[in-house]
């Protein structure tokens, strides 16, 4: 970037720090997925008032912007893939207010998400979306991507718990959407179109989020099956009894056996199927679901049953499905982290579907997830430096997606599309639909300088996992 | 690819770049990332670095130089890493890797030449330092020097460390520590104590409690003859040849006598000893005879509680907090016993402060060249000590009982709270003297 610009963005953000450092500029060219996309300079922003005038002054210059929480993202949301300024909204945490009247929380984007769960819980409350990265991930970067978690299956996702946004528009406008109202029907929900917009409406700067009243008690069912198709029709059989579990995740046979090799906790390894469910309420009524659902279970096969009965003994078992992802990752170095989703229906379908995309293309799929909300999250393990196999990896994640569409389901569950995905958008959402989005983006951004290069594809873009 | 590049990513042990799958778990345990607020000082951001140097995408090695001097070597990342990257051995190879390149002034280079090849492996040298102190404090020389100023003038804020380092033990007191101790009672294991450089000559105290600790639990203690510095401080600053050579004078020394455990009682020490075996892993010949060593180094709170914990009967009530040492619990993961050791004592309440695995800065010499970064992270840590209420701090490793020892003053706490080394609060509370 010339100079002169780049005097003239220091200018502006007066009370924030303007990185241009060659190592500084590489440290923000990366996300949890792939690819490496360098900025031209990176900006940590501490006032509202000035990352309105900044991207007034981008759209201006035609200067693209792309904003960051701690990137941690999986779809390459925050990946500047046309250069331009990286927006560091890490540093802007200030505000995290907890308000038990109304019951909100009104925070800065910078917030880490599991400092909400913190604040909400210490006065009794609760922000139920609970991406397994929270501890790390900004709440700026779940409003983002609409990110979800183990908890989605009762409780929804970030969207579900968003009641207002400010936002900083592509224009530098500073906008108020929604409130501090659970209903609000004032005209059109912006609240809900900017959640999941992956930075390419506008810019939060400011969330109100709806909390609930914390459940006083919980319990946990493990059960372990010769079958993955027998735990399949279990978890459907579960969800059409009656009860609602607060989780419930799957881990299939090759998962456990990297769990076991990594670090040894008596998993039944000869098993094809474990499936863990957490039940939260009431302490009386979660006592009567947990025996309800061990008779499910029970009924469709399940060869074991436990119901852990202390604390130490619940968070043993909730720690190996913790330890898949880093256990995986010790077959091979490389992670192809999906999360194409499908109707409860048909979890046992897409279970079959994806032992087929296995064997066709001799790659190393494991299946683990969030099985109730049909979120299935089948991973590819690959070693990225192998061309050959990272040809079949793409072979192989294109047909799962196929699947999950021809299933009635979508491309992504939580983790956004960025710039892997946007290939298939118009499989899913047909040229029509795909062509709605794509007025709405010109509507609110007509020089497409908020993070472009992401959801729409390029003409010819295909899936690549080389770099 | 080029000759260099292949040379530059066996330097840098490129290939164990590829563990990081970039998830971010590193980024809320990492201190210079938590203070600094920028990628480039963080475990990812560093390991990404290197990737892009080991790729021939930066061809410019010295954008390293910074992010790597900064990093404080706590290893929290490693502890936190779901995939297991080993930062320590990129570190080093980094820091090893600039080391080949790097100008240092001449007086720079001389002075760290002299004090890694000449002094820390000399005990007799480390003596002398630690008598020079001793003739400094008794002379009425520092009395003259704290009044005179001449202190401000000195390079790196040594005028603030010079109040806070510990009374010398005269060169009459400074005998040899002894060479044999008997155990108090029968003998449940016959150990080797580990003297260290720093700790000898600065807390030759901590070094007899710890003596006169183990030979009170039951343990048989002997000082093995030749041995020397651990090799920690030229690992960290890149002189990996140094602390291989150091690593083997200390195998031999400690081979000459057979024992159940090599005690020590410094965290960093007990790191280095501990990874002897990495250390060596390519040399066929030392490997084993390392992997022998490792496998008996133990910190002194491990074979304090093995033996079953010490008898006190009485003690006047009194709040506690734990500095844990980065380097015990990120590579020796020894967290347990110095906490159920102090517990152990009747009328103390230990308090944990928040975010307790936290480098307090101090990090070998870190807080000498890098003293505003240390100072910021220092000052964050007080803040948690603060609200702990506690009026003694404990600590585990040399370095950061001075850090903490700064950070009372800092806090112009002195009057009411005190850092000690666990060493000498549970020898105060046993009544050993």
């Amino acid at each position: 970037m010339e100079q002169r610009l780049l005097e003239q963005i220091k200018a502006i953000v007066s009370n924030g720090r303007v990185l241009t450092e060659k190592n500084d500029l590489f440290s923000y060219s990366f996300d949890g997925s792939f690819g490496t996309f360098v900025p031209e300079v990176v900006v940590q922003p501490k006032d509202v008032q000035e990352i309105a005038e900044l991207v007034r002054w981008c759209n201006t210059k035609k200067v693209v912007i792309t904003p960051r929480g701690q990137s941690t993202s999986l779809s390459g949301g925050p990946l500047p893939v046309k250069g331009g300024i990286v927006l560091d909204l890490s540093v802007m945490n200030e505000i995290l207010e907890v308000d038990e009247e109304d019951l909100v929380a009104v925070v800065s984007p910078g917030v880490l998400t599991s400092d909400i769960h913190k604040a909400a819980e210490s006065k009794g409350l609760m922000y139920p979306p609970d991406p397994s990265s929270s501890h790390v991930s900004t709440i700026g970067g779940n409003l983002a991507e609409n990110s979800g978690g183990p908890r989605g299956l009762k409780y929804g996702v970030t969207k579900d718990y968003v009641l207002g946004l400010e936002v900083v528009t592509p224009q530098g406008d500073i906008i108020q959407t929604g409130g501090r109202t659970v209903k609000n029907v004032t005209g059109y929900d912006l609240t809900k179109l900017i959640v999941g917009s992956e930075g390419t409406l506008g810019i939060i700067t400011k969330a109100i989020l709806r909390l609930i009243p914390k459940p006083p008690a919980s319990e946990t069912v493990m059960a372990v099956f010769d079958s993955l198709v027998d735990a399949g029709a279990a978890i459907s059989r579960i969800l059409s009894s009656g009860i609602l579990p607060a989780k419930m995740e799957l881990m299939d046979q090759a998962s456990m056996v990297a769990v076991e090799n990594y670090e040894p906790s008596g998993l039944p390894t000869d098993a094809e199927a474990l499936i863990l469910i957490e039940l939260d309420g009431h302490p009386a009524a979660v006592k009567d679901e947990a025996e309800k659902v061990s008779d499910v279970c029970k009924q469709c096969g399940a060869r074991e049953v436990r119901v852990p009965q202390t604390a130490a003994e619940k968070a043993d078992v909730w720690k190996a499905r913790k330890l898949v992802s880093p256990a995986i990752v010790r077959i091979k170095p490389t992670k192809i982290s999906e999360d194409a989703t499908v109707p409860r229906s048909k979890i046992p379908e897409m279970c079959r579907r994806l032992q087929q995309i296995k064997e066709k293309y001799n790659v190393h799929l494991v299946v683990f997830g969030h099985a109730g909300d049909g979120n299935l999250h089948p991973n590819i393990i690959a070693d990225k430096s192998d061309l050959e196999e990272m040809k079949r990896v793409e072979q192989a994640v294109t047909e799962i997606f196929e699947a999950a569409i021809e299933l009635g389901g979508t491309l992504s569950g939580e983790h956004g599309i960025g710039t892997m995905k946007a290939p298939f958008m118009e499989m899913e959402l047909g040229a029509a639909g795909l062509d709605m989005m794509k007025r709405i983006k010109e509507a609110w951004d007509p020089n497409n300088i908020m993070n472009p290069g992401k959801i729409f594809p390029e003409p010819g873009q295909k899936l690549v996992l080389t770099e | 690819m080029s000759e260099k590049l292949t040379q530059l990513r066996k330097d840098l042990k490129y290939e164990k770049t590829n563990q990081c799958v970039q998830c971010g778990y590193c980024l809320p345990v990492c201190p210079t990332y938590v203070t600094m607020k920028k990628e480039t000082h963080s475990p990812r951001g560093r390991i990404n670095l290197i990737k892009m140097v080991g790729e021939g995408r930066i061809d410019d090695l010295s954008v390293l130089q910074e992010p790597i001097d900064l990093c404080l070597g706590c290893r929290a990342c490693e502890t936190a890493c779901p995939t297991g990257v080993e930062y320590g051995t990129l570190l080093e190879a980094a820091k090893a890797t600039l080391q080949k390149e790097k100008k240092h002034s001449l007086p720079a280079k001389l002075i760290q030449k002299t004090l890694f090849k000449k002094v820390f492996p000399s005990r007799s040298a480390m003596q002398w330092i630690g008598n020079s102190m001793w003739i400094y404090e008794k002379s009425g020389l520092r009395k003259v020097v704290q009044k005179s100023g001449i202190l401000k003038a000195l390079p790196y804020n040594l005028d603030q460390f010079e109040a806070i380092t510990p009374p010398s033990v005269s060169p009459s007191k400074r005998a040899e520590l002894p060479r044999e101790q008997e155990a108090k009672g029968a003998t449940k294991y016959k150990v080797a104590f580990f003297v260290g450089c720093i700790m000898d000559a600065m807390f030759h105290r901590i070094n007899e409690l710890s003596i006169k600790l183990l030979a009170e639990v039951g343990c048989e203690v002997h000082v093995v003859r030749n041995q020397t510095c651990c090799g920690a401080l030229h690992a960290h600053a890149g002189e990996l040849d140094d602390s291989k050579e150091l690593a083997k004078r200390n195998i031999a020394a400690f081979e000459q006598e057979k024992v159940d455990f090599i005690v020590n009682n410094a965290g960093g020490c007990g790191a280095m000893l501990l990874e002897y075996d990495h250390l060596l892993a390519d040399e066929p010949k030392w490997v084993e005879r390392a992997k022998a060593f490792s496998n008996k180094t133990k910190d002194i709170s491990q074979v304090l509680s093995l033996c079953g914990g010490l008898q006190v009967d009485d003690h006047p009530h009194e709040t506690v907090t734990y500095q844990r040492s980065c380097h015990m619990t990120n590579v020796q993961k020894v967290t347990k016993e110095p906490v159920q050791l102090l517990k152990s004592i009747p009328n103390v309440r230990f308090v944990e402060m928040n975010q307790a695995d936290m480098c307090c800065g101090s990090a070998g010499i870190y807080n000498i060249v890098h003293y505003d970064e240390s100072m910021t992270i220092l000052d964050e840590k007080m803040e948690n000590v603060k609200a702990t209420e506690a009026t003694t701090i404990i600590t585990t490793n040399p370095g950061c009982l001075l850090q903490m020892k700064l950070g009372v003053e800092r806090e112009k706490l002195s009057h009411h709270v005190r850092a000690l080394h666990l060493v000498e609060y549970l020898a105060e509370a046993v009544g050993i003297k």
